[in-house]
């Protein structure tokens, strides 16, 4: 934090060229660690729980493959946009970076939307937090994530903000690119609860 | 909600401390008005983002929290001095080794622990802060308010009353209804997420942070035990923050968790609560190491021994740390296959630990030993540290554990490995690390009428207690019949307690005799040190170094003045230095999770949302506040140099 402000090293991509800019996305880098161990506790959580389904119904009554599927594609598309954004970030153009930030912000609001109507679906069909331990720890894993996407959506809509006020700058660069670690790391959070909760639940 | 249910009511004592907690407020008020120190609070203290400032509140929190975590252990001691006591009902005396094991491990111990390493680790390394200063001032806030909003329970709503292990099914809803299980769930949670965030911290400080010339296997051994503390902390504290949040789920919105009945599984909490709980005590007892290890290594004259081999020790404990939870439970029933692996593991760890006994003894051998109180605290954690290791390998065998689970043997080794580890590390690192901290020396004599009062206060209350474990006394008993030959040694255990207690006293009168009348340290070197933290002057300039150090060796300052050069420091080569600014959000955003934890108490859920947009909002001002610090010029470094070196 110190030397902050010097150490601009011109030869590196924007958001690393300040020393408070490269500490930060290490910084980000290991919280994602933490992250990892959060998720892989409510995961363990779950796969015990997941077969103790008391008087409520089983996974294989409740999920349904379509909205899965489409709750699924949406978000891995809008890590591809945000992709894509970190992408112009670098060829230094801001109104692609913006656009595809909003693309990506849309795919995630769209992923939400989707994943509320769900969740609304199992509570008319009576299956709630409270029926029995596989479906609190089904509500609270899936719930968790999505929390963190409508965090992400937030971020992302104030970094867009700052983008805009500010374009290009070593900070407004850092933000992007960790939001988008944040976003990436959320997909790879999807994919293994889309294997392990939804595919799994409706096998077994 | 009543307000006889909401003030807890009907006990002399709740009175007595309901009377004193305001009687200490409008003191508190009145000083500050009166002395007119409201702005210098505010600046000084309530916004400062300086990790020495923020190191030293965590350390007067840990010893306010030791006051009362302690008393919590006098009344329980008072009551099982003699049998069939009416000092304290059971429910009373539930609710106290509750908060007594909850406030000392996560609020005395962790706090201690943290504010030295606040204190030290930038100052060992090199640097003239932490990586991230701002959230380093929020990550003190929220342990501060998360501990606040535990104290209060006993006064408003009522303590958390299922031990510090909170098991479940007691801890349900069913078996503890009122909202003392909720203080335990969501205070918790909030001081988690300010550890956790120090955890990061303190690692990228150390990773990225260090001086020129300072290798990872030139670290000093303290900043070792932090950086794998750090480790610990990251991959621990989320287990607890889910196990936390699940608790909060089933206890506020009545999932099924931990119930006995729609599947839920209450084994499921202890499992979880130990996978971070294991960690945890070594998230306490690492740092204590590593705080032996400059005691020992500076007050023997000589390098430590075997430097190699504590760092390996400490990574091979840490990593094991991880894979022996189920011996805290091996009565559960898992099996034999499942506690043999659980048994072997935990055994195993009792060989790097033993390396590092080892190692310390032999840095003992041949040195010029001065008998300091830091270094008396350091040999006295030897041989008792080592009574509390054998008595944990023989509960760690898992078929002689049936005999000792949940005695008093139990009680007696953790208090063996806590206290003789951790405790004594930290008043070792006090009484080492205090020059630096406020530019005096706490007394040596009544330092070690300290040590000599609570150190063997220590044994006579906890070594009789193995006996009273083998004599078949059960943890958490509140009472017992005279007709079971218990009492003498309860008699002794409780002599031993008051003096431990006497041992406190002492050091509160101590801080006090020192701030008034204690030697000044000039030199910022007063031990003879052999790390860089005492190559800055006492108390250190905000800014610690004028100069960045470079570091040639190990014990990198001891090479500099072996080399007759000391840390000269040349003026020529001083360079204006950018410091982060102060800011007053880190505190405003944790008074406003103060009040989301407290609705989430009562179930108020008006105020906990009103409370969560603040929290936001604190957040959205963060990002888009561009402060960039500000810059300490040359002159001004000059004139603080000369002051503080012109005896040099």
């Amino acid at each position: 934090m110190a030397e902050a402000a010097h150490h601009y090293d011109e030869t590196m991509p924007l958001e690393y060229r300040t020393e408070e800019s490269r500490l930060n996305i290490l910084g980000f880098w290991i919280f994602l660690g933490a992250e990892v161990a959060l998720f892989a506790t409510l995961f363990a959580t779950y796969l015990v729980l997941f077969q103790r389904t008391g008087h409520g119904p089983t996974a294989a009554d409740l999920f349904e493959i379509k909205d899965v599927m489409i709750e699924t594609l949406l978000l891995l598309t809008s890590s591809f946009t945000c992709g894509l954004a970190v992408f112009e970030m670098r060829r230094r153009r801001l109104t692609g970076l913006l656009v595809w930030l909003l693309v990506t912000l849309l795919l995630g609001a769209g992923f939400i939307t989707f994943e509320v109507r769900e969740f609304i679906h199992y509570v008319h069909e009576g299956a709630t937090m409270q029926t029995s331990a596989f479906l609190s720890s089904f509500f609270v894993l899936v719930g968790t994530h999505g929390a963190h996407v409508s965090l992400g959506i937030g971020w992302m809509t104030l970094i867009i903000i700052q983008l805009l006020q500010r374009g290009f700058t070593p900070r407004t660069a850092r933000k992007v690119f960790i939001v988008s670690l944040y976003w990436h790391f959320l997909d790879v959070v999807w994919i293994f609860i889309f294997t392990l909760v939804y595919l799994t639940g409706m096998v077994m | 909600m009543k307000w006889s249910e909401f003030f807890v009511t009907g006990e002399p004592l709740i009175y007595a401390a309901d009377v004193s907690i305001v009687l200490t407020v409008i003191g508190i008020v009145f000083i500050l008005t009166y002395f007119k120190k409201w702005k210098w609070l505010w600046d000084e203290w309530l916004t400062t983002v300086d990790h020495k400032k923020i190191g030293v509140m965590y350390i007067i929190s840990a010893v306010l929290m030791l006051f009362r975590g302690g008393v919590d252990a006098l009344l329980m001691r008072a009551q099982l001095t003699a049998p069939n006591m009416k000092f304290l009902d059971s429910q009373h005396y539930n609710e106290i080794f509750t908060t007594h094991g909850t406030i000392m491990i996560l609020f005395m111990a962790m706090p201690f622990i943290i504010g030295l390493m606040n204190i030290v680790v930038p100052l060992q390394i090199g640097a003239r802060d932490v990586a991230y200063p701002y959230l380093n001032a929020l990550s003190f806030w929220l342990f501060f308010v998360g501990a606040m909003l535990f104290n209060i329970a006993f006064v408003i709503g009522g303590s958390p009353d299922a031990g510090w292990t909170a098991y479940f099914p007691l801890a349900g809803n069913e078996f503890s209804p009122g909202v003392g299980n909720n203080y335990y769930a969501v205070a918790l949670q909030i001081s988690g997420i300010g550890t956790l965030m120090t955890g990061i911290n303190f690692l990228v400080t150390i990773l990225k942070m260090r001086a020129p010339g300072m290798t990872l296997m030139r670290m000093p051994m303290f900043t070792w035990t932090i950086l794998i503390t750090c480790v610990l902390i990251i991959f621990a504290f989320p287990v607890l923050t889910v196990a936390l949040a699940l608790m909060t789920f089933d206890r506020l919105f009545d999932t099924q968790f931990f119930t006995m009945a729609n599947g839920g599984m209450s084994m499921l909490w202890a499992n979880l609560f130990w996978i971070w709980g294991h960690p945890e005590v070594y998230i306490v007892i690492l740092p204590s190491f590593g705080i032996f290890s400059e005691v020992v290594s500076t007050f023997a004259r000589k390098r430590l021994f075997g430097y190699k081999a504590m760092v390996g020790s400490i990574v091979g404990i840490a990593f094991l740390s991880f894979i022996v939870w189920v011996h805290h439970f091996f009565t559960m029933g898992a099996g034999a296959a499942v506690n043999s692996f659980f048994s072997i593991t935990t055994m195993a760890i009792a060989i790097p630990t033993g390396v590092k006994i080892f190692n310390w003894l032999f840095t003992l051998r041949k040195g010029r030993i001065r008998f300091t109180t830091a270094m008396l605290w350091s040999l006295a954690f030897i041989p008792n540290f080592v009574i509390g290791g054998v008595t944990g390998v023989m509960l760690a065998m898992a078929a002689a554990d049936y005999q000792y689970h949940n005695s008093y043997f139990l009680i007696a080794h953790f208090h063996y490995v806590l206290i003789a580890g951790t405790v004594f590390a930290c008043f070792a690192g006090l009484h080492y690390w205090y020059p630096k901290m406020f530019g005096h020396m706490l007394n040596e004599r009544l330092g070690k009428w300290t040590f000599w009062l609570f150190m063997i206060g220590f044994n006579v209350c906890f070594f009789p207690m193995y006996f009273l474990g083998l004599m078949g006394m059960t943890r958490r008993m509140y009472t017992y019949s005279a007709g079971l030959g218990w009492t003498p040694l309860n008699v002794v255990a409780s002599v031993g307690a008051a003096l431990m207690g006497i041992g406190f006293l002492v050091l509160c009168y101590n801080i006090y005799y020192s701030a008034r009348y204690g030697e000044r340290d000039m030199t910022g070197d007063p031990w003879d040190g052999r790390t860089l933290e005492w190559a800055t002057s006492s108390p250190v300039a905000h800014y610690n170094f004028a100069v960045i150090p470079e570091v040639k060796d190990l014990d990198a300052y001891w090479e500099m003045k072996k080399s007759g050069k000391g840390f000269e420091m040349d003026e020529e080569k001083l360079k204006p230095i950018h410091m982060p600014s102060n800011s007053g959000r880190p505190f405003l955003i944790s008074i406003a999770f103060f009040f989301a934890g407290f609705g989430l108490v009562f179930k108020w859920f008006t105020l906990a949302i009103i409370a969560a947009v603040f929290i936001i909002l604190g957040l959205i001002l963060r990002s888009f506040d561009d402060d960039d610090g500000y810059y300490i010029s040359v002159d001004e470094i000059k004139r603080t140099e000369r002051l503080t070196r012109k005896e040099a």
